[in-house]
């Protein structure tokens, strides 16, 4: 098989149609992460929009340009833009696209996840946009504090909109989480060590872990945040035992973390690009792994620095204040292996470095003001005025638009394979850049002189005027400086010259591959044997589309990528992905239309949709088509690898496992809710409390456990081979849980109090939700494998189904067993 | 705290700056002194004396005040604040007006009754958070009698920008006034 036939045969199994079908069905990496690019890049344009109404609006003292609430919906609006709806789907895009080209892989390991998630972003982000056109966007501020934004305060839809379009939209940003963390642990390039993956794997890799376990807390506090407008659970009402200071805990915990989860994939791209225009490698990549695993676990320590004005004592907050500034120490290894690795090199200022210089200037300015902030005593004065508006900007245009930038300029070559002057690139910069500085820096000094954030008029006699003037100038700057970006890549993407395919002569494996790339990305995998593989081989680009590497020869219409072993790298098994589908799209419309009952309040007719969602998911597993053993194959080279329905490690199961964990997260914020309640919150103890239930309470954990060991014994006889026994333990396991979820109906109705009582009784309803969702869950996985054993898809060697059901049905009943004792233990106590 | 910072910003940029002069240059840096020496033990020997020192400046303002102070309730709402003077022989209540001696600390006790709002006065340091349900407290001193502008510092809502309050510091006489009811 010669080159170009390869090619064709390739392009057939990995390409999707023409036209508008194939932008429905298509599943690939490529196209997906392109979507969210350039989605994220519009999404970011309207938020700039909005940022200039703004400056237009404080460029004069008392302006009348608009009223109080407009500029409301517009600063929550240009907040909740900039960081749901552009800088975490920005990143999602350019992992999704690049991670596969640089990890050596042809697609991510759940290609129909990618795509839902794509179109849960753009749908949940147009939900969004729409309520800004009829007036109706959230104007609480992007941080929703209640009781603002609780039904007494904001009567309107406009919080409902926050609450579950952005919960909406973070779907996609919990399955690109799941999505990056598998690929990069499991899809990789043969030989691949975990300390042979390029930089910008781990730095992926780790804020997609941290992804996991940030979203929940903030997911879970906008669902309970809108039961309670729905509702009426007094989760966050003072008069009933809730309190305000909850969400602002959950927030921040989700808020925090975010701000390193937007700065991480950032600095991945500088870890990558500064070294090749340096013409060097990096500096200490052992030092920047340990920093960025400390940053991960440090940056979960500090989400009260944003509350150091709330009355927590003085010595609590010495300790976030301790935690905040320590933060800096991993931010300081990873500046100065970036200023070493361009001593030992021979930096060239070419385009994608001005921007990078860019970065050191302003982020190291926003580094020292936050180090300010991080002091207590500073922070009571500055918090909560345009200090902080200055350094957060600082920190995030700093820490994630300008190494972006430098990215887009680095990779529009890869992606067009064109390349282009840099003349209208150099004035972009300067424009942003001078802009940027002249609108910020002033901001500085508009927040020392004591102008407050949120304010849409103020007094002349402040002298704040001539400042706010300059800010105001200077956004417009910027902002002609972002348009010329959008011109500039326009004409790169339409008229700039065809050229070589490694311009840079970086030695990533990105660059092993024709530019703009096939869908299939490359011919054959390669062997990989240090960190920088095309440095070691020039030539491997055109050895690899000689189908040299593995998997070069085409099969059965086969979407074939190889996985490995986490830590060696060694030769796993071959992973046969789904092809294109319809699947994502619907279920992403099914998904919405769950949404759009809810913003409705149509609560009975949104059971409809979730009834869909149920039926498209089952649909999705079921479609995983394999009724027959293959065993191991040939994968070139001389060697042989099974498939991944017939390995211990697929995908799949590493997916249900990290799914698991961010569930856990957040039940475990739902614990931390109630716990924290129970201490801090006013009214407490409640005035009536759970009676009796111990029965019901007996029955759910007796029941629930006979369901996770028949799940066992289920798994252990189909791998036996003996199929009419494992059959029948499914049956059981999910009579089993039907038993539970009766049982745990009884406990709430006999036993609790009304959830809209106290807060006491609406965590107590939560947690029982929690556990019912689950037993319901695991009865689904149960029946499903029943049904699976059945149609043939099970045999002793494919097990795959039977042990992913497994596992949600040990984790349901764990998650049981914690609940009960929860919701038991006040009845027990008293 | 601005001179410290300046001056690492410039050692920062400085080093940049040489890493493209001395370009061509021959001999390779060392991980261990530019990421051990200057990424770890730099920042931990200046963090650790600055939080030291922040921690002692915060235990001054955020702690409880000595007894003998004056104590004063304080209120936010949507829009305007209540002020509830525990002196003399009543409790004068005022509206967005609030009197204290000059010279003397006084503690505030911080609450809301709506929504979130936050005491803050410019040029007495300090801002603190009022929150349903919960009391806050806050240890403020005017040095000078006069007149200080205060303003609501957490967003609550359409009438935020105008949440606005004065803080009147009365000398002795003025203040023993005040406490006798006797108001201009």
């Amino acid at each position: 098989m010669n080159a170009l036939r390869r090619h064709r045969i390739l392009n057939t199994i990995w390409g999707a149609p023409k036209g508008w079908r194939g932008t429905v069905v298509s599943v690939n990496h490529s196209d997906i992460g392109k979507r969210f690019v350039i989605a994220a890049f519009g999404f970011f344009a309207i938020g700039g929009v909005l940022a200039m109404l703004i400056r237009a609006q404080l460029a004069t003292p008392g302006s009348a340009f608009v009223g109080p609430d407009i500029y409301n919906q517009l600063f929550t609006m240009h907040g909740s833009i900039m960081m749901f709806l552009f800088a975490i789907p920005m990143f999602e895009g350019l992992a999704l696209y690049m991670l596969p080209k640089m990890l050596g892989s042809r697609d991510m390991a759940f290609p129909r996840l990618s795509a839902y998630g794509w179109w849960c972003y753009l749908f949940g982000g147009t939900i969004l946009i729409a309520s800004m056109v009829f007036g109706v966007a959230p104007d609480g501020g992007w941080f929703m504090y209640t009781p603002l934004s609780s039904k007494a305060y904001t009567p309107g839809i406009n919080a409902d909109v926050w609450l579950l379009g952005i919960t909406f939209v973070e779907i996609s940003a919990i399955s690109a989480a799941i999505e990056i963390t598998v690929s990069v642990l499991k899809l990789r390039a043969p030989g691949m060590r975990l300390d042979r993956m390029p930089l910008f794997a781990w730095y992926l890799l780790i804020t997609a872990l941290m992804m996991i376990v940030a979203f929940p807390p903030l997911i879970l506090g906008s669902i309970l945040l809108e039961v309670e407008r729905a509702f009426d659970w007094p989760f966050f009402d003072p008069a009933r035992g809730g309190s305000p200071l909850l969400w602002q805990h959950l927030f921040w915990l989700f808020g925090h973390p975010e701000v390193y989860i937007i700065f991480l994939p950032a600095a991945g791209v500088i870890s990558t690009v500064l070294p090749v225009l340096a013409r060097t490698r990096m500096l200490g990549y052992g030092w920047i792994v340990a920093a960025l695993l400390s940053l991960a676990f440090l940056s979960f320590g500090l989400w009260v620095h944003h509350m150091f004005t709330t009355g927590i004592p003085h010595m609590a907050l010495g300790f976030f204040s301790a935690a905040s500034a320590l933060v800096a120490l991993p931010t300081a290894v990873q500046v100065f292996a970036w200023i070493g690795t361009l001593w030992n090199g021979r930096p060239e200022l070419k385009l994608p470095m001005l921007y990078l210089l860019g970065f050191f200037v302003v982020f190291v300015i926003g580094g020292m003001t936050g180090v300010m902030l991080a002091m207590v005593p500073f922070d009571l004065q500055a918090h909560d005025t345009h200090f902080v508006v200055a350094h957060l900007h600082y920190v995030l245009i700093g820490g994630f638009v300008f190494p972006m930038l430098a990215g887009a300029y680095y990779w529009l070559p890869h992606f067009t394979g064109r390349t282009r002057d840099e003349l209208l690139g150099k004035t972009t910069f300067w424009l942003i850049f001078v802009g940027f500085n002249v609108t910020f820096f002033m901001m500085h000094l508009t927040g020392l002189l004591g102008m407050r954030r949120r304010v849409h008029i103020y007094p002349e006699e402040a002298g704040w005027t001539l400042l706010n003037l300059v800010s105001s100038v200077g956004s417009f700057v910027m902002a002609f400086g972002f348009a010329l970006f959008a011109i500039d890549v326009a004409l790169h993407v339409h008229y700039a010259r065809r050229r070589r395919r490694n311009p840079w002569t970086a030695g990533t494996l990105e660059w092993a591959m024709p530019v703009p790339t096939p869908a299939y990305n490359i011919a054959s995998l390669p062997t990989v044997i240090s960190r920088e593989p095309l440095a070691d081989a020039p030539a491997l680009a055109s050895a690899l589309s000689r189908g040299e590497g593995h998997l070069g020869e085409p099969r059965r219409g086969w979407r074939e990528t190889m996985a490995v072993d986490t830590t060696t790298g060694a030769i796993d098994h071959i992973v046969v992905l789904p092809g294109n589908t319809h699947l994502p799209i619907v279920t992403a419309a099914a998904t919405g239309c769950f949404f759009l009952c809810l913003l409705a309040g149509r609560y009975w007719l949104s059971l409809l949709p979730v009834a869909g969602v149920v039926v498209l998911g089952l649909r999705w597993a079921w479609l995983l088509d394999w009724r027959r053993d293959i065993g191991p194959l040939p994968i070139g080279r001389g060697e042989v690898a099974p498939i991944h329905r017939e390995a211990a490690g697929a995908p799949g199961w590493w997916g249900s496992v990290f799914l698991l964990v961010a569930d856990g997260t957040a039940l475990a914020s739902l614990l931390f809710g109630y716990a924290f309640l129970w201490v801090i919150a006013p009214n407490w103890p409640p005035p009536e409390r759970i009676e009796g239930g111990l029965a019901a309470g007996l029955v759910a954990a007796a029941a629930g456990s006979a369901g996770t060991l028949l799940a066992r014994r289920c798994l252990a006889d189909g791998a036996a081979g003996l199929m009419e026994a494992a059959s029948r333990m499914a049956v059981a396991a999910a009579a089993a849980q039907l038993v539970t979820i009766l049982a745990l109906m009884a406990l709430g109705v006999t036993a609790q109090p009304v959830p809209q009582a106290h807060a006491y009784a609406a965590c107590s309803w939560a947690l029982l939700a929690y556990a019912l969702l689950h037993a319901t869950i695991a009865m689904l996985c149960m029946g499903f494998g029943r049904a699976r054993i059945a149609a043939g898809h099970v045999s002793p060697r494919r097990t795959l189904d039977l042990r992913v059901a497994r596992l949600f049905s040990d984790y349901s009943t764990a998650t049981l067993a914690i609940v009960l004792v929860c919701l038991l233990a006040p009845s027990v106590m008293s | 705290m601005l001179a410290g910072a300046t001056a690492l910003s410039l050692l920062v940029f400085g080093l940049l700056l040489l890493a493209f002069l001395r370009r061509g240059r021959e001999g390779r840096t060392s991980p261990t002194v530019w990421i051990g020496g200057l990424g770890v033990a730099m920042p931990i020997a200046v963090l650790l004396a600055l939080v030291g020192y922040a921690l002692m400046l915060g235990e001054r303002i955020v702690a409880p005040g000595v007894s003998g102070t004056v104590v004063i309730d304080a209120t936010g709402r949507q829009w305007s604040w209540e002020f509830s003077h525990r002196v003399g022989d009543g409790t004068p209540a005022t509206h967005n007006e609030l009197h204290l001696p000059a010279g003397r600390p006084v503690v505030l006790r911080i609450a809301a009754v709506d929504v979130i709002h936050s005491f803050w006065v410019p040029r007495l340091a300090g801002k603190m958070d009022a929150i349903p349900g919960h009391v806050n407290l806050l240890r403020i001193e005017a040095a000078q009698p006069g007149i200080y502008e205060g303003q609501c510092a957490e967003f609550c809502g359409s009438g935020h920008s105008g949440h606005l309050f004065r803080v009147i510091a009365h000398d002795e006489a003025g203040w023993v006034a005040f406490q006798r009811g006797e108001r201009q």
